[in-house]
């Protein structure tokens, strides 16, 4: 077999055989879980579907509005508001809050948006602790990894692995029982909540109507990160607005069910503001950052429907290439079908170096057959694939070129010819063969060349039948 | 709907390698009573160059098939992935061109039909004759999803005597075909085309049935190379073979 040249496809031909198996095994039982669930549950779960898309995709046409709503709604309920443009101001936004409060230590859940700003090596750089509390993100924390899947980052691993991980982080002596391992994890993270300053969560959602928070997890370690500190940072995508607390009902329906098969995640938490003078805990301050990094350019481009993503992973789940690669293939925050999109979006400037992402996918479309909120992901990965090109980026893979195609192609007495000239195919001794036909005879046996024939046929029924 | 005059779409690589399911094809539409017409100057949907990221190049071919497919007659194409390609991909790619383009592929578009589909949907039929002693496991390629490609497929296979259909287990992923993806990508292709062989395997089936060649040379053709000979039909030719035992029985 060749040697396979798209960075995808090398890191697939790359990776042992138990790492694509532990992949493969867990994604497919989190798709059939999701399916069995959503249509047990609804008689027509792609109505829903539709309709969450319809949803989402109107709040980014008005966002402006529903921010500027959410915001005034937040100021109203005593939390501050902050907008970054970009990582960098994010992160410095908020640096600047936990220095104010005199933070030194903060705990913080699982978040894409705090993965994509790499805000927990920021504070780490600047003195300030920053722990996941997310069991999956807390033990990639421990490994130095990165999270290959958006809802179960450490999807990769196997229990030995981890199990081996906490030996040597002095989390007790080996022991890969998944009981003990979740037990070791508790009791280190309950006395790091305790010793916090500061919380920092993403959001799932956010309602323009009340200025709600939503916050959803299956471990309940956003409530500890609440309920034990003092000071609560949000940081959140412009896109996790909904227009009204009531279209949650829709969205977290959807959310749980698709991410992991359950009706609803273990813990939702609904978050107007910092504590009141009625209640007895939770942080003082509160803050949101509303995060740009190159959102707003993506909403005024034409892949603008993958800010709908809730960010639930069943199209990683389903994607037989994913299957295939694993997450960190992708080579950014965001994995699978929606980082294949996302990542060179993200990417603004850089978008080349990202742009053979969308190439890696055989277009079949399950991505978008799964998606809670309908996002077209292969309409999307074809348009990023025209402009991969216009910017002049060369894949590295066997692709034909498809300027000879064409002006074959749209030459009906050129194609004619070539079509009986492809009989020859066969007399091309195999080092003289294009590349993609070696590339593709090193997999496949090729049928046998029938050029012309079907049209001979047509032509003496012609004949025969005046 | 009385079987009208039908323009046939052959496709490129029917007229390469498959012209027996492009016969096949003339054939259950002219038992239908179709007048089949086929447009000698048609060479391609456009769809490698246009997956390729190749815009420029892919909308020359388009072009080219707009005028080919001009007469108002129905446009019948034996896979739907051609058929995906002319009344969906066409409409993308020609989205930000001129008037003249869009509104031609749009019309294009609405009276392309993928065989299986326009038997069913658009002829109405619903059982098809003949006896066929076969178990078939049928691959609902990725192109019939959100159309009713498949369903039109299972129908008119179902209905056939003799024959049962068996499901795929997985059934929802891909063979890891996608045209230039299987020599770009050939590793995970492969990875992809293995497991689909798998289950096509495990199904015990007399043959691998698709509406879509493209389909069945990549799953056929990797069989083959691992030594593992698969045989596979299109839907086309099941129908053709029914109709031929028809006729024989009745003989």
């Amino acid at each position: 077999m060749s040697r396979p040249e798209e960075p995808i496809d090398r890191f697939a031909a790359a990776q042992s055989e138990s790492r694509r198996s532990a992949v493969r095994l867990g994604s497919k039982a989190g798709h059939e879980k999701r399916t069995e669930v959503l249509f047990r549950d609804y008689a027509d779960p792609d109505s829903l579907r539709r309709l969450a898309g319809e949803i989402k995709q109107h709040t980014l046409d008005h966002l402006d509005l529903y921010l500027e709503r959410a915001e005034a709604r937040r100021e109203a309920n005593g939390a501050q508001v902050h907008f970054a443009a970009d990582a960098e101001e994010a992160c410095r936004t908020v640096l600047g809050i936990l220095q104010s409060c005199g933070a030194r230590r903060m705990v913080k859940t699982k978040s894409m948006a705090t993965e994509e700003i790499e805000l927990g090596a920021f504070l780490e750089r600047h003195g300030i602790e920053s722990l996941e509390t997310d069991l999956g993100e807390f033990i990639v924390q421990l490994d130095a990894d990165k999270p290959s899947h958006i809802v179960k980052p450490i999807m990769h691993k196997d229990r030995r692995e981890v199990a081996r991980t906490f030996e040597g982080h002095g989390l007790g002596a080996y022991d890969d029982t998944p009981e003990v391992i979740t037990r070791r994890a508790r009791e280190h993270l309950r006395r790091k909540y305790l010793e916090a300053d500061a919380g920092i969560t993403g959001a799932n959602f956010v309602s323009a109507e009340s200025g709600r928070l939503v916050l959803v997890t299956n471990e309940g370690n956003s409530r500890f990160c609440l309920a034990a500190t003092r000071c609560h940072i949000a940081v959140v995508g412009i896109e996790k607005l909904v227009p009204r607390d009531r279209d949650l009902a829709l969205f977290l329906n959807l959310l749980g069910r698709s991410a992991t098969g359950q009706a609803l995640s273990v813990y939702t938490e609904f978050i107007a503001g910092p504590r009141g003078a009625a209640q007895p805990d939770g942080p003082e301050e509160m803050h949101v950052i509303f995060l740009d990094a190159g959102r707003s350019e993506i909403l005024a481009g034409d892949a603008r429907q993958i800010l709908r993503c809730i960010r639930c992973g069943a199209c990683l789940n389903v994607c037989p290439v994913y299957r295939q690669a694993s997450g960190h293939a992708y080579r950014g925050v965001y994995s699978g079908p929606v980082g294949a999109v996302l990542t060179p979006l993200l990417a603004g400037e850089r978008f080349p170096e990202f742009a053979d992402l969308p190439r890696a996918s055989s277009l079949c479309g399950a991505c978008n057959e799964v998606c809670p909120v309908d996002i077209p992901i292969p309409d999307l990965l074809l348009r990023l694939r025209d402009r991969g090109k216009r910017a002049g980026v060369k894949p590295a893979g066997a692709s034909p070129s498809m300027k000879t195609f064409a002006r074959l192609a749209s030459r009906p007495a050129a194609w004619r010819r070539a079509l009986r000239a492809g009989r020859l195919l066969g007399f091309i001794p195999g080092p003289l063969r294009p590349r993609a036909l070696r590339v593709w005879e090193s997999n496949h046996v090729l049928p046998p060349w029938r050029g012309g024939a079907f049209r001979a046929w047509m032509a003496e029924r012609k004949r025969k039948q005046p | 709907m009385k079987a009208p005059r039908v323009q046939l779409m052959a496709t490129c690589l029917a007229d390469a390698f498959f012209d027996d399911v492009a016969r096949a094809t003339v054939e259950v539409l002219e038992h239908l009573g179709c007048e089949v017409s086929f447009p000698e100057d048609q060479t391609c949907c456009s769809q490698p160059a246009f997956n390729s990221g190749d815009w420029p190049a892919a909308r020359s071919v388009a072009r080219h098939c707009l005028r080919v497919f001009n007469d108002a007659a129905p446009v019948v194409v034996p896979s739907g992935s051609c058929a995906r390609m002319v009344s969906h991909g066409a409409l993308l790619l020609f989205e930000g061109e001129g008037e003249t383009d869009r509104a031609g592929a749009a019309e294009l578009a609405q009276r392309t039909w993928e065989l299986g589909d326009f038997l069913v949907r658009g002829l109405g039929v619903a059982r098809w004759p003949g006896r066929l002693g076969m178990r078939l496991a049928f691959h609902r390629s990725c192109h019939s999803r959100g159309t009713a490609y498949a369903e039109g497929a299972l129908t008119l296979l179902r209905s056939i005597e003799g024959v049962e259909v068996v499901e795929i287990g997985e059934g929802e992923q891909c063979c890891g075909f996608g045209g230039t993806f299987s020599v770009a990508f050939p590793h995970i292709s492969r990875g992809m085309g293995t497991l689909k062989i798998e289950q096509v395997l495990a199904t015990a089936a007399d043959a691998l049935v698709s509406g879509d060649s493209s389909c069945l040379m990549h799953v056929a053709g990797l069989a083959d190379r691992t030594g593992r000979p698969l045989r596979t039909l299109h839907l086309a030719q099941v129908l053709r073979d029914a109709l031929r035992a028809a006729s024989e029985a009745s003989a």
